[in-house]
């Protein structure tokens, strides 16, 4: 264990805590957009600097482990000062455009540019402009909006194994893109929207369906492969308008393609929405009374006529435990046969 | 799983054989490349190329259907190491003896005959899964789905009592299941010959206590599995079928047989949130909910009790699945009176005990691992920790037998289907949803540039696959994933259905289809 | 004729080949040939190729000692050598009309050469010429009779300091490393010189790559490392060539390779091609380079010889400070640390360019007054003109103004004056040279070359670039100097990498220096007459004589004026071009 202090308050964190993990189990607060939990330490918006006596300059704390006796200091004038130039300088080659941005209320920039009041910029200049827009029909990919923090490409890389993106370019210029500036194409998991800071990913089919305030958020589970991925729905007015999954879970917010960007079923029109029976060999409507009066008499009356293993349930692996455990109580007691399965083997 | 997908992290050695975990489980492959960059070392055996191939120490690339062969070759090579878990096999295991001799003939080199892997990648393997202590084995329906799959099983089995991998914390026989709620919907008795919690039917203490509980006298007779059923309506044995969220027009072997048995019933309901290609031959469709829809539970692959939430109302006159159930059996005589979703879990969890200790309000935040006997107990992260429930458990001798359905000169290719990383199962989900039907909307068929040169096929074109079962057209995608002779065919295109040509040749206990081989020819 | 003791060395540098070298070799060739002495040449009349000898402005030079009497050719082509070879090497009668004057060895005079002492001596391309002039005896030495932790000591006796620009104490850095227990550690070779106008490391591994691979051995044998590296740029084409057939000759003589010289000590040195990126001369981004990903640094701590190369110890130093090792380690730390000051020992090479006379190579001992670099080593200023700063360092150093010539040249005097040693560059700028348009040059420089990464350095720089762009065209506003001594503050305070943390230096020098050129500018004027859009041209009634010459040459038909009267420009069609100025013969175009 080591033993330090941060902001003149004592703590003991194992060895290898950064200095920014340590402050946060103290409670005090330094701010970042590069840094991420789940991934491996960057140091490149250098917001998250401290002073730590004895060492003339300002360290990143995300990145300097914690040594023994070891003072740091969070906040000092000085400091606040470098962080306000940093947030001035990212503002300063990035759209002002929060009045329409789908991430509006829920971007980390925002949010900071907030808390340091940056109105006024001392710094204008030169923008980056990106004519081409990235064709994938998964991720919308705003690079003006990229401020470079390196999240998607360690995510893609360290989490997803993929390596899809990387940084390209030098200086001014530098920029985050598929190889060659091609189309993204991967595997499409969202794990690069899901850490993004700011709104330069985002779901394409997310787009003007509201933005994060006028949403409710829904924690379920996923319905496709038997992983069960935590997930939670984003709800407005009874639509499913986009899908995300908190860092805190299990699957530590990391969602496949389906997951989190294959939604879009739940309110397709092709649901069924009323029952259905065939008469004459087309399909028409009925009230439920008509059709649930017509399955059972005639589930009864072949019951009656062919016994009851002469009936089977086919039940399924998408539906939940009650409803599985319905259905086979159902043809266990109702109908009287064992003949009930699902698809378990397809 | 035996194991839990959190453990993954702390494996030594990854084994994934029969598994496309990158696409069919991209999140549990997350946790594996989590392992991989801890230094984990991982095994791939497929016949594909599959994209877990990046991250491997050792890729073996079998012959479809030679899985029995190259893991009695590696077992045959860890006990020659001596790499065997003495203490393990003396404790816990029988019949170690016979076994032993019948793998004497599994020799790296006649392994390597059999299922095209060089014999210095079993050997590898064979030292790496057999020199750690922490060493996982995870397979999903490349294992299964074969008329020896569950030869497939116990020769995994038999790799993991001989290592001593399991029983302990980061070890385990994992299968990774497909779908959401298959764990559940099997520990909720939707099964032929047992009640909820694998409790059989044909035990009479077993059938009173379910009789007890539900009020009714029960069958005692064993019933059919969902792929004989199909054959049973096809001999009209079965006259009425009710079948709640399945599409087995595109998920059954020989969709031919299928469509024809299903055509031959007196009685088809369908219960689904899409009119889908078997909804579509019922006599009456009702309209259900989908998860976001309805509160309840599933249970995932590692057998985590998880809460699923409403969200939404569903659309028009849509009813959930338990009201549905629950009026028609009123009506056919057995009332079912359950205010919510959570008491009929209880109801399950107290016909269970692996359940019984489990109640919503306990996963709220996280779900728990069943066994979790009582309201105190933490849930089971992983089986068999104080031994197995049978005492010793026996390795099983194994032979190894070709496939049903093998390739002669009508029937040169060898088919293998399965899952692609953007569609899932049927389709009926994922093909409506836009962006992934724009990315990955055609149906395709993969296949080496060595036949596709050899046929005289451009990449992209549209040719003809034909099997004894039936043909489709598809369009040919030149790929590094297969090798020569071997073609791959996902399941999800209702257009050019892989099951118009699979076999429906079963395994003769689980009665599951060979979707992973059969003999096709390439027509252009 | 006395052919045995005739020996040619000719200058087969960058510099030399650049100017014929190898064509002046074929011609010495070809003419001892005709001569008739051709049998004997191999044999008897040895010819050289050897490295850069620092004068390159005078290349090819060609030596020629006949019973080890010295005569240097300057400005030699191939069409001369048939004179040198008939009346040098055949009568003994050397050409004078053709030697090397004065200046060629005042610029030789008051240098001190260790790490350049065989360079321009002996062919780099021979490990058999290293080694007769004591070569790998150091590594014997050490290899054989030294302990690992001994070795380290006479290193930091002797002082030395990495020569890469930092100058941390390289024996300390070593002994970290040496102390760090790991399986695996890593030596490497930083040959990824990157400053503009820059080429100490280049010549060293031209004129002296055993030198090098000699020093690493040391080193790696200290730390106790069996696996190198030479990190070198693709751009030095010529330095990769000698570098890899050094490497093979020395594993082929037992230096490299496993079991060196009977001894336990493996050792194996790879070459790793930079792909031109400045920033990767940063040791972390130069690690993450060899490791295949984009060259970005990281942050330090943890440092690399604590966690580098794979999170190996690794340590790196740069090439000068490996060649300077062999020979510390053979004349003992005492010898070296004779030279230089107290706090800086022994010597240091300097690229000099510029507005000076003899620009070249060249080496001298840390503490020599900046004063005689220029004037006794460099000739002084080019064209009579008024010498007004020397840029050191780089893009990362600073200026020191001709008011402080006597500054002592060594790492704490520079850094007290503003600038830096740095790896080694030393620019001459005269009256000339605009400071404002000179940190915009190396702004320009430091922006396009920040790998993106942090922020203060990628926007920062860009936004510091932005402001001198404005001010150099005359739209500078009120405030835009203390704007950009805030924001090169604040770039220097918050930058990740040494890139970032040094890039605003040229800027702050400048204005520390020459405030008043940057307020100048800010009132519309360039007092250096270099800022286009601050420039006016006119015609002085006075000198015209109304050839026309600058109605011809004016590419904007900006010029009015009859045959023998008086031409005028017009400002507002004028593009300031600058081509009247140069074609004028009477001086009558004047710019301001």
């Amino acid at each position: 264990m080591i033993k330090l202090t941060i902001n003149g308050k004592t703590i003991e964190v194992a060895e290898g805590t950064t200095v920014l993990d340590a402050a946060k189990m103290l409670n005090i607060e330094i701010p970042t957009l590069c840094h991420h939990p789940k991934l491996t330490p960057f140091g490149g918006c250098r917001l998250c600097i401290v002073e730590v006596k004895g060492v003339p300059r300002p360290l990143t704390s995300c990145t300097t482990p914690v040594s023994e006796g070891m003072e740091v200091t969070t906040s000092t004038p000085a400091l606040e000062g470098l962080r306000k130039t940093v947030l001035e300088l990212i503002l300063s080659d990035h759209p002002n455009d929060c009045m329409v941005c789908e991430k509006a209320g829920d971007c980390t920039l925002q949010e900071l540019a907030y808390f340091y009041g940056i109105r006024e910029n001392r710094f204008g200049g030169e923008r980056r402009i990106y004519g081409k827009k990235d064709g994938n029909p998964f991720i919308e990919r705003d690079m003006e909006k990229c401020i470079l923090c390196g999240r998607c490409v360690k995510v893609c890389d360290e989490v997803q194994g993929v390596g899809a993106i990387d940084f390209a370019y030098r200086g001014f210029k530098s920029k985050i893109c598929p190889t060659f500036e091609k189309d993204l194409d991967c595997e499409f998991c969202g794990q690069c929207v899901a850490v993004c800071p700011t709104g330069a990913l985002t779901g394409k089919m997310w787009q003007l369906r509201g933005r994060q305030k006028d949403i409710k958020e829904i924690d379920t589970t996923c319905s496709y492969c038997g992983t069960g991925c935590n997930l939670t729905l984003h709800v407005r007015q009874n639509e499913v308008v986009r899908v995300t999954s908190k860092e805190d879970t299990w699957n530590e917010g990391w969602l496949c393609v389906k997951g989190r960007f294959g939604y879009s079923f739940i309110n397709s029109p092709d649901r069924l929405k009323k029952p259905l029976i065939k008469r004459n060999g087309k399909f028409e409507e009925a009230s439920w009374n008509e059709a649930l009066d017509y399955i059972s008499a005639k589930l009864r009356e072949i019951k009656e006529k062919h016994g009851p293993d002469s009936i089977a349930g086919l039940s399924s692996a998408r539906c939940t435990n009650e409803e599985n455990y319905l259905f086979q109580k159902f043809m266990r007691t109702g109908i009287g046969t064992n003949n009930v399965d699902h698809c378990a083997r397809l | 799983m035996t194991n839990s997908i959190i453990e993954i992290e702390g494996l030594e050695v990854i084994f994934i054989i029969g598994s496309n975990t990158k696409e069919t489980h991209p999140v549990i492959a997350n946790r594996m490349i989590k392992a991989f960059r801890k230094g984990a070392k991982i095994i791939v055996a497929d016949p594909r190329k599959v994209p877990m191939v990046r991250f491997s120490e050792v890729f073996m690339n079998l012959r479809p259907g030679t899985d029995v062969a190259l893991i009695n070759g590696i077992a045959h090579v860890i006990l020659k190491e001596g790499l065997h878990d003495k203490k393990f096999i003396e404790e816990r295991t029988e019949f170690f003896d016979e076994w032993t001799k019948s793998l004497e003939k599994f020799t790296p080199d006649a392994v390597s005959q059999i299922t095209g892997v060089p014999a210095e990648n079993i050997i590898k393997a064979a030292k790496l899964y057999g020199g750690s202590r922490k060493a996982g084995i995870f397979y999903t329906m490349g294992i299964t789905q074969h008329t020896h799959g569950t030869d497939n099983v116990n020769t995994i089995a038999n790799l993991a009592l001989l290592t001593g991998n399991i029983g302990r914390k980061h070890t385990g026989i994992n299968p990774l299941r497909g779908q959401n709620n298959v764990q559940g919907a099997c520990d909720a008795g939707c099964l032929p010959n047992v009640y909820p919690g694998y409790q059989r039917v044909d035990m009479p203490t077993v059938k009173e206590k379910f009789e007890k509980a539900w009020g009714v006298p029960l069958s005692a007779k064993e019933g059919l599995k969902a792929t004989e059923m199909i054959g049973e309506a096809h001999k009209g044995k079965i006259k009425a079928l009710y079948i709640m969220g399945e599409n087995p027009i595109l998920t059954d072997a020989n969709a031919n047989h299928t469509k024809e048995a299903l055509g031959k019933l007196d009685f088809l309901v369908v219960q689904d949130i899409f009119l889908t290609e078997t909804a579509a031959l019922a006599d009456v469709v009702l309209p259900a909910t989908c998860f976001a829809e309805k509160d309840g539970t599933f249970i995932n692959t590692e057998r985590k009790v998880q809460l699923v939430r409403k969200a939404v109302e569903p659309p028009g006159e849509a009813k959930n699945d338990m009201w549905i159930i629950a009026e028609i059996s009123g009506r056919i005589g057995y009332p079912m009176n359950y205010s919510s979703p959570e008491e009929v879990f209880d109801e399950l969890g107290s016909l269970w005990s692996a359940l019984s200790g489990i109640s919503y309000g306990r996963i709220r935040a996280n779900g728990l691992h069943w066994p979790c006997p009582t309201k105190d107990h933490p849930g089971t992260e992983f089986l068999y920790k104080a031994g197995f429930p049978r005492g010793k458990v026996s390795f099983t001798c194994v032979d190894y037998l070709p496939p049903a359905e093998v390739t002669d000169k009508d029937y040169p290719f060898i088919l293998t289907t399965g899952r692609n990383l953007f569609q899932y199962h049927s389709g009926s989900m994922t093909r409506r949803v836009a962006p992934i039907e724009a990315h990955a909307g055609k149906a395709y068929m993969e296949i080496s540039a060595e036949d596709t040169n050899m046929l005289g096929i451009k990449d992209g074109e549209a040719i003809t696959v034909k099997s004894r079962r039936g043909e489709i057209r598809i369009n040919a995608r030149i790929s590094s994933r297969v090798s020569k002779g071997v073609l791959f065919i996902p399941m999800h295109y209702g257009e050019a259905a892989a099951n118009m040509l699979t076999s429906d040749a079963l395994d003769p206990y689980a009665k599951t289809p060979e979707f992973k081989v059969c003999a096709v020819k390439i027509e252009k | 004729m006395k052919a045995n003791n005739t020996v040619i060395k000719v200058c087969m540098g960058t510099g030399g080949i650049a100017a014929g070298g190898s064509e002046v070799i074929d011609a010495f060739r070809t003419e001892l040939n005709t001569a008739g002495i051709a049998a004997t040449v191999e044999k008897n009349c040895l010819m050289h190729k050897v490295g850069c000898r620092g004068l390159c402005a005078k290349d090819v030079l060609v030596d020629v000692i006949i019973n080890k009497e010295k005569t240097t050719y300057q400005y030699i082509k191939p069409e001369m050598v048939s004179r040198i070879v008939k009346e040098h090497i055949i009568e003994n009668n050397p050409v004078i009309d053709w030697a090397v004057g004065d200046d060629y060895h005042n610029f030789h005079k008051k240098q001190l050469k260790v790490v350049l002492s065989d360079c321009g001596s002996i062919d780099p391309e021979d490990i058999d010429a290293y080694i007769n002039g004591k070569g790998y005896e150091a590594a014997r030495k050490v290899l054989t009779t030294l302990k690992p932790e001994e070795a380290i000591e006479e290193i930091k006796a002797s002082g030395l300091r990495g020569r890469g620009g930092a100058g941390f104490p390289t024996g300390v850095k070593w002994e970290v490393a040496r102390k760090q227990n790991s399986k695996q550690k890593y030596i490497i070779c930083n040959a990824d010189e990157g400053d503009p106008g820059a080429f100490m490391d280049r010549s060293v591994i031209e004129g002296n790559p055993h030198a090098v691979i000699e020093g690493m051995i040391i080193g790696a044998y200290a730390i106790g490392s069996d696996k190198g590296y030479v990190y070198i740029r693709a751009e030095y084409p010529l330095a990769v060539e000698r570098l890899r057939k050094a490497l093979s000759d020395a594993k082929t003589k037992g230096f490299l390779g496993k079991d060196i010289l009977g001894t336990k000590f493996s050792f194996d040195i790879k070459v790793k091609l930079g792909a031109g990126a400045f920033v990767c001369g940063e040791e972390t981004a130069l690690i993450a380079s060899i490791e295949g990903q984009r060259g970005m640094p990281r942050a330090k701590p943890p440092f690399p010889v604590y966690s580098g190369l794979w999170g190996q110890p690794t340590v790196i130093n740069n090439v000068e400070t490996f060649a300077n090792v062999p020979y510390i380690i053979r004349n003992g730390a005492k010898w070296f640390s004779s030279f230089g000051t107290e706090k800086s020992k022994g010597t240091k090479v300097f690229a000099l360019t510029g507005k000076i006379k003899n620009s070249g190579l060249i080496e001298v001992p840390m503490g020599i007054p900046l004063r005689e670099i220029i004037y006794d080593i460099g000739g002084g200023i080019e064209g009579g003109k008024l010498l007004k700063a020397v840029q050191t360092g780089g893009p990362s150093g600073g200026c020191i103004p001709a008011d402080m010539l006597d500054t002592p040249v060594d790492f704490e005097s520079l850094a007290k004056a503003g600038s830096i040693v740095g790896s080694g560059g030393m620019v001459v700028l005269d009256e000339d040279n605009c400071m404002v348009n000179m940190a915009q040059y190396f702004l320009q420089f430091t922006q396009m070359e920040s790998c993106g990464k942090c922020v203060p350095c990628r926007i920062g720089t860009k936004r510091l670039l932005e402001i001198l762009d404005r001010i150099t065209k005359g739209k500078g506003k009120e405030g835009d100097i203390e704007l950009l001594e805030k924001l090169s503050a604040d770039i220097k305070a918050a930058s990740l990498c040494g890139l970032g943390q040094t890039a605003p230096n040229p800027i702050l020098s400048t204005i520390k220096y020459f405030r008043n050129e940057y307020e100048a500018h800010l009132k519309g004027k360039c007092p250096a007459a270099v800022c286009k859009e601050l420039l006016t041209y006119y015609i002085l009634e006075e000198f015209c004589k109304g050839c026309g010459a600058c109605l011809r040459a004016c590419p904007s038909k900006a010029i009015t004026g009859e045959k023998k009267k008086l031409h005028k420009i017009d400002p507002a069609v004028c593009i300031k071009c600058g081509a009247c100025f140069d074609v004028c013969k009477f001086k009558a175009v004047k710019k301001e």
